[in-house]
């Protein structure tokens, strides 16, 4: 053996790696130590919070629908309701051949062949076990067609879905509305832990305005889901689920509209899709009975497929059915105004009941050469207040107008509540305005402009001009003079009724302030002055002659476009559009009211002649003659 | 030999059957029931995290039983003979290492298979080889060991410790790594030549970050902070902790953990099974298997203690050690303590390879064990 072979002292070996085994042992288990330590930290001081972790990764929550409320009319006539509609669906995990059945569905004329792509590029994204939506709203021959061949379709199935429809179609959509997909402006208005991202919601109308309690509050129900998300069954967990929780959907509320489905389609029909608007109302509680805007829209058809090109189409077509001219619509209320304006010179004392005007066709403002017309050309003659508001005078409002002045002119019509919202269950309403001179001063920049002049105050004393309101406010101000002042806030909800134990709650009607006139004698001239209009010698005696009951009224006859000093108006001559827009209201009983009507049909032309005739339909259908 | 043998058949002492058979077989008994046991509850628990699964069960235990057989086969070889066999399966594991990094199988997204056959891990092999290699290298020479040897044998212990690493396979390269540092520091390594290399570390592991693989940067990032990406990489051990918070003391029962049933934990057979023991065992599950395996190192390290020679002591330490490193790594990356590294729970955990090797440790084990008492009768 080589002399570099150690000597080796055996026993100090054994010692020194003793000595080592014995140091190993000690880190060993002071490693151990730390792992227990750390397993005492996991599993008993910190039990608590990976329990509950753990008990939130296998329990997952779905939300259950709420079904929408319906809503009737004040009879109890659905005018919105649910129904089932059915899509179809594919499930990825259960279909053999995903292309061949695509092709069988476009074979069948289910799918169309624009949409494979998308169907493709969302089988890939989604979990094989949850379904996905290929079409919506199947008609009838497509179910019929699917159901004969469901033997060839394993992984395709209908489901049934609960759709939004509206029974009346045209007749009720202003009023009622429609509902729509979820888009960025609602979500912001929206209680979104209340919605499905793919429900609908609504977007005009009732359907819109009384969102919240038409929606309902949806439920959820809580089960044991799997990493993937998968829903593990009850006989797979083997344990009991009894701790799992289950809260049902809550359903909408259901709504009766103040709305009379008989005077609705009435007076839709009697508009017979001309432009114009009709609205009823019962001054004793400001119940609106028929809120007409024309020309309408199905609201059906945003539920079916392809809805956006209809939409554009119904957004594109120039008589606007999308606009709601009831409350959205402003328009010159013209002569309507002149009962209230001889209410208002009586109560002043600047005219009394025999004051005599000669009307010689046109007025004349003091050292001024310019005339203002009267409608009729030839002039009234002699006129008082009476024959001043049944045949319509034009230049004893223009002198009387004068006498009031703008201001106190506004303070009077603000009291019969035009220039101001009525605060209707409708979104979008329209201020209308009624001028003075502080609203000019605020409305214009120029100084010039500022100023207030004489003859402004001449045009708007017979309701033109600055002077905007809507069929809405014409109606209820035709309301607060049929009660002879009494006023009440108009609105669309008779009651709303819940779901479950059908316990109706009345939506009791809000008196405002009663308008300000000292003598009841006043107020009976006027009336009597407007029931000449209709059954007496005024601008539509033929309309009201002959009936069973006494009426009141008063016709307006809007110029659309200006006519010139020298001019004549003719209306031969004049493009349809530009023709004067006819306006009339009316209520009736004559002493006991019980309906008050405002007409408006755009480019109508006469307001006697063409929308009283509508006015008194209306009130002979509602008093039952 | 044969004369030994029939000393024990005569002794004047009665010996029970058992434990004849036993010596006969040259098995050490309390180790072999050890073992037994961590296999048995090891089977159970599978049993629990792959879904009820038959087919895996079987597997197992025709694993578990060719385990066996290799660890029976192993005890009969005389230490002798595997000390003078020892550089050469180095070598021949260094060989076969090569093979795999230029035209290995590639599984799972490495590249650690050799398919001769049958499929499996050359790197398996370096895990004995490495501590047979270092502890052939030290036993003829003086302890403790000059510098000049304790640099031969970093050289040795690196050169199989790099290649496992790049095929890449952290956690075999640092279980082969640290079996043979092992036995460095069992030849009794003055702590000054330790407190030296502790104070390397430092670069050493800033060299490691450089060479470490964008995955493996990701494991170590994630367990300073699992909330950064609580559904990507992070997700391993969030649902993991998850698992054995909410088993707390007493476990949800077997079979009914649900993050284990449910699929929240992953790799909930293999490397995350000790998630699966403390989910549906609960802490008490968990520290009767850590005594099992305190039991199994304590009795591993007392046969090395009473070793014969030092070729012998030196390897039987190494491998109860390594025994030990395995069983530390896995439970403390599992809950957290450190890093993702890939390294399974042994004699518990789904899996072929490291079974047997395994096996193959605690015969080699037997065999110094049977070698000792038969030295000393």
């Amino acid at each position: 053996m080589s002399k570099n072979i150690h000597i080796k002292d055996h026993g100090k070996e054994k010692t020194l790696f003793l000595n080592r085994i014995f140091i190993s042992s000690l880190v060993g288990l002071f490693l151990f130590i730390i792992i227990v330590i750390r397993l005492i930290q996991l599993q008993v001081f910190e039990y608590d919070t990976f329990s509950q972790k753990a008990q939130g990764n296998r329990i997952n929550l779905r939300a259950t629908l709420s079904p929408r409320g319906t809503i009737f009319d004040r009879n109890g006539n659905t005018l919105a309701e649910n129904i089932t509609a059915f899509e179809l669906i594919i499930t990825p995990e259960q279909v053999i051949d995903t292309e061949e059945t695509m092709n069988n569905l476009l074979d069948l004329k289910l799918i169309n062949p624009m949409q494979i792509d998308a169907i493709r590029k969302k089988i890939q994204k989604t979990q094989k076990f949850r379904s996905i939506t290929l079409r919506s709203n199947l008609n009838d021959q497509e179910i019929a067609r699917f159901a004969a061949n469901r033997a060839n379709f394993p992984g395709i199935d209908l489901q049934p879905k609960l759709i939004r429809h509206y029974p009346h179609k045209n007749y009720t959509s202003h009023v009622v509305g429609y509902v729509g997909s979820i888009n960025k402006k609602d979500q912001t208005r929206l209680n979104q832990s209340f919605y499905n991202p793919n429900e609908k919601t609504g977007k005009t109308g009732t359907e819109y305005f009384k969102e919240t309690i038409l929606h309902g509050e949806p439920g959820y129900y809580q089960f044991i889901a799997n990493a993937r998300g998968r829903e593990i069954s009850l006989n797979e967990n083997r344990k009991n689920n009894t701790f799992l929780e289950n809260k049902p959907a809550l359903p909408g509320v259901n709504i009766f509209l103040t709305i009379d489905l008989n005077l609705q389609i009435l007076a839709t029909d009697l508009l017979d899709g001309r432009r114009g608007s009709v609205v009823a109302i019962d001054p004793n509680n400001g119940q609106v009975l028929a809120l007409v805007s024309s020309p309408s829209f199905d609201p059906n058809i945003f539920n079916e497929n392809l809805t956006t090109s209809k939409y554009n189409e119904l957004q594109r077509n120039t008589d606007q059915p999308l606009f709601n001219r009831a409350v959205l619509g402003t328009y010159s209320p013209g002569s309507i105004i002149k009962p209230i304006l001889g209410l208002a010179a009586l109560q002043l004392g600047v005219t009394n009941l025999t004051q005599r005007h000669i009307c010689k066709g046109h007025y004349s403002l003091p050292g001024n050469t310019h005339r203002y017309r009267d409608w009729l050309s030839s002039g009234h003659g002699s006129v008082n207040l009476h024959k001043a508001i049944s045949q319509s005078c034009d230049v004893f409002f223009y002198e009387v107008g004068g006498r009031i002045g703008i201001d106190r002119m506004h303070d009077y019509l603000d009291q019969f509540g035009l220039g101001q919202k009525t605060n209707i269950e409708l979104a979008g309403e329209r201020t209308g305005l009624i001028p003075s001179t502080k609203w000019k001063k605020a409305m214009f920049s120029k100084k010039e402009d500022k100023n207030w002049f004489p003859g402004e105050t001449v045009i708007a004393s017979i309701g033109q001009g600055y002077m905007l309101a809507t069929p809405l406010q014409l109606a209820n101000a035709t309301a607060a003079l049929a009660t002879r002042g009494n006023r009440f806030k108009p609105t669309l909800i008779s009651a709303i009724e819940n779901p479950i134990n059908n316990e109706k709650i009345f939506n009791e009607s809000q008196e405002l302030t009663q308008i300000k006139i000292d003598s009841q004698s006043y107020w009976e001239e006027v009336i009597s002055a407007m029931h000449n209009v209709m059954q007496g010698s005024g601008t539509a005696k033929n309309v009201g002659l002959g009936a069973p009951y006494k009426m009141a009224g008063k016709s307006g006859t809007v110029q659309v476009i200006s006519v010139g000093q020298e001019e004549e108006y003719d209306r031969e001559l004049i493009d349809e559009r530009f023709q004067d827009h006819a306006l009339f209201v009316a209520f009736a009983p004559l002493n006991n009211p019980e309906i008050a009507v405002a007409v408006i049909i755009e480019n109508g032309n006469s307001g006697s002649r063409v929308a009283a005739p509508i006015a008194k339909s209306i009130m002979d259908e509602y008093l039952g003659y | 030999m044969f004369n030994d043998t029939s000393n024990i058949w005569h002794s004047r002492y009665p010996i029970k059957s058992s434990a004849f058979a036993l010596q006969l077989l040259k098995l050490d008994g309390p180790l072999l029931l050890l073992i037994s046991i961590a296999c048995l509850l090891g089977v159970f628990v599978l049993f629990s995290a792959s879904n009820e699964s038959t087919e895996i069960l079987m597997r197992q235990l025709i694993r578990i039983g060719v385990a066996f057989a290799a660890l029976l086969v192993t005890a009969q070889i005389p230490t002798d003979l595997i000390r003078r066999i020892s550089p050469w399966g180095y070598f021949f594991g260094l060989v076969l290492l090569s093979f795999v990094l230029f035209l290995g199988d590639i599984g799972q997204g490495a590249q650690r298979w050799l398919d001769i056959g049958i499929r499996f891990q050359p790197s398996e092999i370096m895990k004995l080889a490495v501590p047979m290699m270092v502890a052939w290298y030290l036993h003829e020479r003086k302890l403790p060991p000059s510098g000049k040897h304790i640099l031969n044998i970093f050289i040795l212990i690196l050169i199989p410790s790099i290649l496992i690493a790049k095929q890449p396979d952290l956690g075999t390269s640092i279980l082969v790594f640290t079996s043979g540092i092992l036995i460095i520091f069992l030849a009794g390594i003055p702590f000054r030549y330790i407190s030296v290399l502790s104070l390397l570390a430092i670069p050493g592991s800033l060299l490691l970050w450089e060479f470490m693989e964008d995955y493996q940067r990701q494991r170590v990032i994630t367990l300073l902070n699992p909330d950064i990406d609580p559904l990507g990489a992070g997700y391993n051990i969030i649902q993991s902790k998850i698992a054995i918070g909410s088993g707390g003391l007493f476990g949800k029962g077997w079979t009914n953990g649900s993050q284990v049933q449910l699929e929240f934990l992953p790799e909930k057979s293999t490397d995350f099974i000790f998630a699966v023991i403390g989910e549906e065992f609960g802490l008490l599950g968990l520290l009767c298997i850590l005594i099992i395996y305190i039991l199994i190192i304590a009795r591993s390290l007392y046969i090395a203690s009473q070793a014969p020679d030092l070729y012998s002591k030196l390897l039987a330490g190494s491998i109860s050690l390594t025994f030990f490193v395995y069983v530390f790594v896995n439970a403390a990356m599992v809950i957290g303590l450190i890093p993702i590294v890939g390294i399974p729970l042994p004699l518990i955990s789904y899996g072929g390879t490291s079974m047997v090797t395994l096996m193959i440790g605690f015969g080699i084990l037997m065999s110094i064990n049977a070698n000792q008492k038969l030295l000393s009768t």
